[in-house]
């Protein structure tokens, strides 16, 4: 980057060499700053694991601000964390949709955010300004499970993606006692077409003094509605702003700094989305929005 | 006797002899609820350690195991790399730099490695893996600590290994590959499992 700011640096590891480089390309194209680095494949042209790789991937990627991990089956996360406890720096291993994960992950870094906040942008799991947390928003908390010490035992069944009480948000992972089954994208839009935005159709965040909302509605009128290139634009759109903004569409609501709810939200092209911000660069938030989709998104 | 560096690196050996004709077996049970490459997997890694010790034999037994370990992580492509890698990891660490290895030594080795093993894949007794081997073989080893001898204590683990084995045969996996397979996983011996009871044999063996 020409000016001086450092980004967090991604590995992407998985079983296969063409998946994790595939991954990485995928992020990467939202993402021109960040270093992805893949690691696939068992080093001898085989399915599998290499630790030296990932070790490798991992010191190739930090570059001294940290490092997230994103894994795609069992034995790719135990090399992951593996590979984490060897490095001098801050590498943190995240149960994420890996593809969805990467992608999120990688625009986060791109807006330059730090170590926490592209983990949680990989998970879904926004660390949303207080009082702003929006259970039903497609990003809220993705069924995550924190350092994966879930034993087996809390919940024996397959989770069935979309279905049950599995917390699949806007693509959180459906879990198979202890190992990751696909997330599931579009899995959470069962629950968000169910769940609604009880909490924040009221307007303005609970607790907090009422703020005037700047209202549009927006038409997309691009070919693929609000796909993973134009969420990810939107959300880089915001940087900078002092100012909290949300994209409706039906029943769904999504933070729209947050690429995985704004994918979640399954607005296709000529949808019309109403986006509501607030805060002192709500006009301007607004603005660049409505601007981006009247380019139909560089499409 | 107590169980010299050179000992420990006998014991391996003998282990990458067993696991060596065992490779087929491994692999068919793994085809069966897994990926297929146990067998192959876990092969290639002790080739790799017999290797390493051909080459030289570290000082201490801590050493030597702690050269499994690293061997194993780095050669091991599959879930059976990070696991037993950690296993002979914390192993090493408990005995410390001990020149040789009594009873409760390698007791205590054992104890460390299961902690390590259950830390590194989160599995718990009954999910259908290695520690369904492993558990048991701890405490069966602790048992005879106490008036036998470092190969009655194998002996012991070995015997106890043999039976947590047979005892996944008809459990649902709730960890690894296995996993998803659900109920179609029952009535398949687990080839973690299976391969922790070889290995614990296979060092009973050596230590006659």
């Amino acid at each position: 980057m020409w000016w001086e700011v450092v980004v967090i640096g991604l590995v992407v590891v998985s079983h296969s060499r063409l998946l994790a480089d595939g991954v990485a390309e995928l992020a990467g194209q939202m993402a021109p700053d960040v270093t992805i680095a893949p690691s696939g494949g068992d080093g001898a042209g085989g399915l599998g694991t290499d630790f030296d790789a990932v070790t490798e991937a991992v010191s190739r990627a930090d570059s001294g601000t940290g490092v997230v991990v994103l894994f795609d089956l069992g034995s790719a996360r135990m090399v992951a964390e593996m590979a984490a406890e060897a490095s001098a720096g801050d590498v943190r291993v995240v149960d994420a949709p890996l593809v969805e994960g990467a992608v999120a992950a990688a625009v986060a870094a791109q807006r330059g955010s730090d170590l926490d906040e592209v983990a949680a942008a990989a998970t879904g799991d926004r660390a949303a300004p207080a009082g702003a947390r929006g259970e039903a928003s497609g990003g809220g908390s993705a069924g995550v499970l924190g350092d994966g010490s879930a034993g087996g035992s809390e919940d024996g069944s397959v989770g069935v993606p979309g279905g049950g009480p599995a917390g699949v948000s806007g693509g959180g992972s459906a879990e198979t006692p202890g190992d990751r089954a696909a997330g599931i994208p579009g899995g959470g839009s069962a629950e968000l077409s169910g769940g609604g935005s009880a909490e924040l159709s009221g307007g303005g965040s609970p607790g907090a003094p009422a703020e005037h909302a700047v209202r549009e509605e927006v038409e997309l009128t691009n070919e693929v509605g609000l796909h993973a290139r134009p969420a990810a634009l939107v959300a880089r759109s915001l940087t900078g702003l002092d100012a909290r903004v949300r994209v409706r569409f039906g029943p769904g609501e999504a933070d729209a700094t947050s690429v995985l709810a704004l994918m979640g939200l399954g607005a296709p092209g000529g949808a019309r989305v109403e986006v509501v911000a607030t805060g002192p660069d709500a006009a301007e938030a607004v603005r660049r929005l409505r601007d981006l989709a009247a380019r139909d998104f560089d499409e | 006797m107590g169980c010299t560096a050179e000992r420990v690196a006998e014991a391996l050996r003998a282990v990458a002899r067993v696991v060596a004709e065992h490779r087929d077996e491994l692999v068919r049970l793994d085809r069966e609820i897994g990926d297929g490459d146990h067998g192959e997997n876990l092969n290639r890694g002790f080739a790799a350690v017999v290797s390493k010790l051909d080459a030289e034999v570290p000082a201490t037994p801590g050493a030597v195991l702690k050269l499994a370990a690293t061997t194993l992580i780095s050669t091991v492509g599959g879930a059976a790399g990070p696991l037993y890698g950690t296993g002979f990891l914390r192993a090493a660490a408990a005995v410390g730099d001990a020149g040789e290895l009594d009873a409760a030594a390698v007791a205590g080795a054992l104890r460390a490695a299961l902690e390590g093993v259950v830390a590194r894949g989160k599995a718990v007794v009954g999910d259908k893996t290695m520690v369904d081997a492993l558990t048991p073989a701890v405490g069966a080893a602790s048992a005879a600590v106490a008036g036998g001898d470092v190969a009655g204590v194998l002996d012991a683990a070995a015997e106890a290994a043999e039976r947590g084995a047979e005892s996944t045969v008809p459990l649902v996996a709730r960890k690894g590959r296995a996993s998803y397979l659900g109920e179609r996983a029952v009535g398949h011996l687990d080839p973690g499992a299976r391969s922790t009871s070889l290995l614990l044999r296979a060092l009973a063996g050596s230590a006659r």
